[in-house]
């Protein structure tokens, strides 16, 4: 099915994305004509109600109010994960706004305590009036769709880098080792967007045996090796400043570059390819082998550039999409598998079979997904 | 669109020409004079004249271009090693094809648990395999004339090769007889898991598979495409579980060729069943349906082993304890009881001659005899094997050996018993170890209409 929408511009506003943000908010012009105010939802560490669950067509104003112990957030997803709005980092105490357009359709509301998994999830309704978009105004939502994602994600990856650079500069090891893969979700989330600026990518994500000669080695992976190699972090300051200042500077960028949907689609096989090179060989987090983290991120990354296009897609090749949710679907199970309390097992935990299994569910995934861009691109 | 570009252009001259086919296998032909050129240019220029081309090669064996002399096939084959091998008949391809100089053999695993999953991918490479055979590439829009925001039909590093005598030839596994597609009642009695032999060190990574797919070409770069296409084709239904590159066969399968020579540099396996062995091959090549499964009917059972040479210890051995363990001269391949080192390879064996000191001439676990059907309940193998060598192996001895290929009527009286013979005392075994082994049922022949197992899957 595809979800119509008005041809005007989407409005969508992150209301109090700062930490200090907190309860009501004065801005309700978004929210005016709804009946009954704002929707709540009320987020627990196991609960996530929705005051109202059909909704009109229109502008949406949703207010989260966390009460569990857990950082949360709230996301507004069509079919296939699309992302339609969502609001990140919601901490315990905290009322948040996500003012989101929603055209008729079939909807979930989701709250992800821990900032975890799928998510408690509510299926919302939504009728009314709306025209249906042409060809090419589908294709400008799917980029500014992927452009949400891009900025949910980059506001995330400075919150988590921040927290990483700290521990570092503390010398705390254990949690700076906890949060190196938790950090790194974020940006192996948007890799390919990253990897467009330049030398940033290689000055944040080098491998150490990428590094040119003459140049100095700095970022993640200089860093993952002193936490679980060297086990000396003392002397990483100054690498901790520079690698949080180009993840800054990735994130204004990429907040600022616009896609277009070709390269939302070589970018979801891009992302893919990174597995199949890097993750299933254990190659990137080649010290702290917490490979499937960025594995997960990557297969996450992925499937919310397919969700942006889905609603071309669904129109040029519904066959395709069924595939793609079909493989995506069967990527995750493998994933799903390998899951413990606080992540994922190491890559070195893995036996040779699992490996096998991964790798034949990427190059099935993978094929597809190389058909996307080809589909995107016909007139 | 492909696909009724193959059917039409097969069309009715293909299907009196099954008809017509002797049981073996129609060696190479000759184009008809308005076939388009041989290939010598590229694949895909020549797509416009495909089914032209498929044509032409039907009606040639309807018309009459079969060599009727199968020896002079042969050569023909011999010399014509660029040409297109028809991929339909009543046997499939690649079986008593005089065998071509290179191998890409690989094996798969069925990832999907769809039985209509697994039909489509064996009609899609079915409409490949026939392309690929014909010199064409594996996509009707090929490495070049598709959108140039897909990645290509065709993977394009075949493209201005001819066909090359290329042969695709599938097998099915007994692990494909299991629950997942409802085949389990149509297992073969004959497609048994192989008993363990003494002295095997099997790898679990170089050993089974539910499908095979032999590519045998007489370019290395023709072989290794097709192989890389059908995988490509197939990703999200099948996975390699394994595969094995040959070169320099060492075997022949028809009297045209010369009995090539194994890494050890010996002649080995001259008594070869051969294209030309109408009777025997009758007897001992093709599942008859009698057997007791139709669907194999015509087809054949394939096993492959990867044995590994140890060449170095091998090259320190005496020339006299070399064709000792085999029993023949190294030179000619003549046997051991010949006149003199300068007799023919094609001597019979006198197993029971004796020295003056009354020690057979040809020892008691001499190779040969071992394997040699007099020792065997009269037991051949059509065997097309291959030398590898996979480079080294870290300790600096070369990863070498041979990609032993052997089809058969009954793997339980033909294979197995002469391979326990050998596993059990063949003095050959202190130089070699067998890595890799499988097992497969390679069906019939593909109809006009008909795609790889059709038989099977019916």
């Amino acid at each position: 099915m595809r979800i119509s929408r008005p041809s005007t511009v989407l409005v969508l506003a992150l209301v109090g994305v700062t930490l200090a943000g907190c309860g009501s908010s004065s801005d309700d012009k978004a929210s005016g004509d709804k009946k009954g105010g704002p929707v709540s939802v009320a987020a627990t560490d196991t609960s996530c109600k929705l005051g109202d669950t059909e909704l009109d067509a229109g502008t949406s104003t949703f207010e989260i109010k966390n009460t569990g112990s857990k950082v949360t957030e709230f996301y507004v997803y069509a079919e296939g994960d699309r992302i339609m709005g969502e609001v990140e980092n919601i901490g315990p105490g905290l009322t948040r706004k996500l003012i989101v357009e929603l055209p008729a359709g079939s909807y979930q509301g989701a709250c992800k305590p821990g900032m975890k998994g799928d998510g408690l999830r509510t299926a919302l309704k939504v009728t009314g009036a709306s025209e249906s978009l042409g060809t090419d105004a589908q294709l400008a939502e799917a980029t500014a769709s992927y452009q949400r994602y891009v900025k949910s994600q980059t506001t995330a990856l400075i919150a988590k880098t921040t927290e990483f650079v700290a521990a570092v500069k503390a010398n705390d090891i254990e949690k700076a080792k906890a949060l190196f893969p938790v950090a790194r979700t974020y940006w192996e989330r948007i890799e390919p967007v990253a990897e467009s600026f330049g030398d940033l990518d290689p000055r944040t994500d080098a491998r150490e045996n990428d590094v040119e000669p003459g140049t100095e080695w700095t970022g993640f992976h200089r860093i993952e090796k002193d936490l679980w190699v060297t086990k000396d972090v003392s002397k990483d300051g100054a690498l901790a400043d520079q690698l949080l200042k180009d993840v800054q500077e990735v994130v204004t960028k990429s907040n600022s570059v616009k896609l277009s949907p070709l390269e939302l689609a070589n970018g979801a096989k891009g992302l893919l390819d990174e597995v199949a090179t890097g993750k299933i060989t254990g190659e990137e987090d080649r010290y702290s082998h917490t490979d499937l983290w960025d594995f997960q991120a990557n297969v996450e990354g992925s499937k919310a550039a397919i969700a942006a296009l889905r609603p071309t897609l669904e129109d040029r090749n519904p066959a395709l999409v069924k595939e793609l949710d079909t493989r995506f679907a069967a990527v995750q199970k493998l994933l799903d598998a390998q899951t413990t309390d606080d992540g994922f097992k190491l890559y070195t935990d893995l036996t040779q079979a699992e490996i096998k299994q991964f790798a034949t569910a990427v190059d099935a995934l993978s094929e597809p997904l190389s058909q996307v861009a080809a589909v995107v691109a016909q007139k | 669109m492909d696909a009724s570009e193959g059917r039409g252009a097969a069309g009715p001259a293909a299907e009196v020409s099954e008809a017509a086919a002797p049981p073996s296998e129609a060696p190479p032909i000759k184009p008809p004079a308005d076939a388009p050129p041989r290939r010598g240019f590229s694949r895909r220029r020549l797509l416009g004249a495909g089914a032209v081309g498929i044509a032409g090669l039907g009606a040639a064996a309807a018309g009459g271009y079969v060599v009727s002399d199968a020896r002079s096939g042969a050569r023909s084959g011999g010399s014509d090693t660029a040409a297109a091998i028809p991929f339909r008949g009543t046997h499939q391809a690649g079986i008593v094809t005089p065998a071509q100089d290179r191998l890409h053999f690989v094996s798969f695993d069925v990832t999907t648990e769809s039985r209509a999953d697994l039909v489509d991918l064996l009609r899609e490479w079915t409409k490949a395999a026939e392309r690929m055979t014909a010199g064409e590439a594996a996509g009707a829009l090929g490495a070049v004339d598709g959108p140039i925001e897909a990645p290509p039909q065709d993977t394009g590093e075949a493209l201005g090769l001819p066909a090359s005598q290329l042969t695709l030839t599938i097998g099915f596994g007994p692990s494909l007889f299991d629950r997942r597609f409802g085949l389990a009642a149509k297992r073969p009695a004959a497609l048994v898991d192989l008993p363990a032999f003494p002295g095997d060190d099997l790898e679990a990574a170089r050993s089974g598979g539910d499908i095979a797919i032999q590519a045998c070409a007489n370019d290395p770069q023709v072989a290794v495409h097709a192989v890389r296409n059908l995988a490509r084709i197939g990703f999200g239904a099948v996975a390699v579980r394994w595969s094995q590159l040959g070169f320099g066969r060492t075997s022949s399968t028809s009297r045209g060729q010369a009995t090539p020579r194994n890494l050890f540099g010996f002649k080995d396996g001259t008594a070869n069943l051969k294209a030309e062995d109408a009777s025997l091959l009758e007897q001992q090549l093709w599942a008859g349906a009698a057997d007791g499964t139709p669907w194999m009917a015509n087809g054949s059972y394939l096993v492959a082993r990867r044995i590994r040479m140890h060449i170095e210890t091998w090259d320190r051995t005496s020339l006299d304890e070399q064709q000792a363990i085999f029993g023949r001269f190294k030179g000619t391949g003549a046997p051991k009881t010949s006149a003199d080192a300068d007799s023919a390879e094609f001597d019979d064996f006198e197993f029971d001659t004796v020295t003056g000191a009354s020690e057979p001439v040809i020892a008691d676990n001499a190779h040969t005899r071992l394997a040699h059907p007099d020792f065997n309940q009269g037991a051949r193998l059509l065997r097309r094997g291959y030398n590898f060598v996979d480079g080294s192996d870290g300790l600096g001895r070369l990863d070498a050996g041979l990609f032993f290929l052997a089809y058969q009527r009954d793997p339980r009286k033909q294979f197995i018993p002469i391979q326990q013979n050998l596993a059990r005392v063949d003095a050959m075994n202190e130089y070699v170890k067998h890595v890799g082994s499988a097992v497969f049922a390679c069906p019939p022949g593909l109809s006009r209409d008909g795609y790889w197992g059709d038989t099977l899957f019916a």
